[in-house]
């Protein structure tokens, strides 16, 4: 579709629920799919929560749009990045995070997330083309 | 440099499209190009026609046309985002059996892939939200 690859990151800081920003943040990942484009995600602040465990929307009445997340891998978008300060300052750890995996060129299933530092975060963020945060 | 504006955030609860706005007239008096602007989220809800500001205040919407009237701007207005918020073109209405339709002929609707290409296209994509 297009001649040049970019590298796209989108960051995202907000909770699933509140807010619109993290569902329609996914629309937006989900379509540059099509666009055969680098693309990693990024979950810190409160953008952590988007991938935790078992979320459960049933009392407070809002879509749950977790399952889409385990999506990503056959859309080829297998860098998702969760922070680790993030993580912690919420008193969580990867056990709370969702199993998202892909499938390798293999067939072998291999784990979409990777826990960076915000310092290895920053490093990232600069290699990008596209930066897209909500 | 050839920019794309991305605006998250609607008219007056938040100043991030009047931000944009100005952005983009300071570009293009500086002979920079404005490759698109994209309204996304409550953004879309700049592109209503209905708007009735105080006379005293800015009106944003005709701002926005105004701007891209004068310098050919592709302003689009996210279709998925728009319809959850009732912001309906005429064809749109038409197509969903609704009888008004509210969005300004300034603004066009489309679907995300505009944005991604406008992020491929641009030697630079800037938000304007929260």
């Amino acid at each position: 579709m297009s001649e040049s690859i970019k590298k796209f990151m989108f960051v995202n800081t907000k909770a699933p629920y509140g807010t619109v920003y993290a569902l329609e943040s996914l629309e937006v990942v989900l379509i540059s799919a099509a666009f055969d484009q680098d693309v990693s995600l990024v979950f810190c602040d409160d953008g952590v929560f988007q991938i935790s465990n078992n979320q459960n929307t049933e009392a407070s009445g809002m879509k749950n749009f977790s399952n889409a997340y385990k999506a990503l891998g056959d859309y080829d978008i297998n860098k998702l990045y969760v922070e680790k300060e993030s993580l912690e300052e919420r008193g969580l750890t990867l056990d709370n995070i969702m199993d998202l995996t892909y499938e390798d060129e293999d067939w072998a299933e291999k784990p979409s997330i990777k826990l960076v530092t915000r310092a290895e975060l920053a490093d990232l963020m600069d290699e990008q083309d596209v930066v897209i945060s909500s | 440099m050839k920019f794309t504006l991305l605006i998250n955030e609607g008219p007056y609860q938040h100043q991030a499209s009047d931000t944009a706005y100005q952005f983009a007239k300071a570009a293009l008096e500086k002979g920079h190009e404005i490759y698109r602007v994209f309204f996304y989220n409550d953004g879309v809800n700049n592109a209503t026609r209905l708007a009735i500001p105080p006379q005293d205040d800015r009106n944003i919407t005709e701002n926005w046309a105004a701007l891209g009237k004068e310098h050919e701007l592709d302003m689009v207005v996210c279709i998925a985002a728009a319809q959850r918020r009732g912001m309906l073109d005429a064809d749109e209405a038409g197509r969903q059996g609704k009888d008004a339709d509210n969005i300004h002929p300034a603004f066009r609707i489309s679907g995300l892939g505009q944005l991604v290409e406008g992020g491929i296209q641009a030697d630079r994509l800037l938000t304007f939200g929260d």
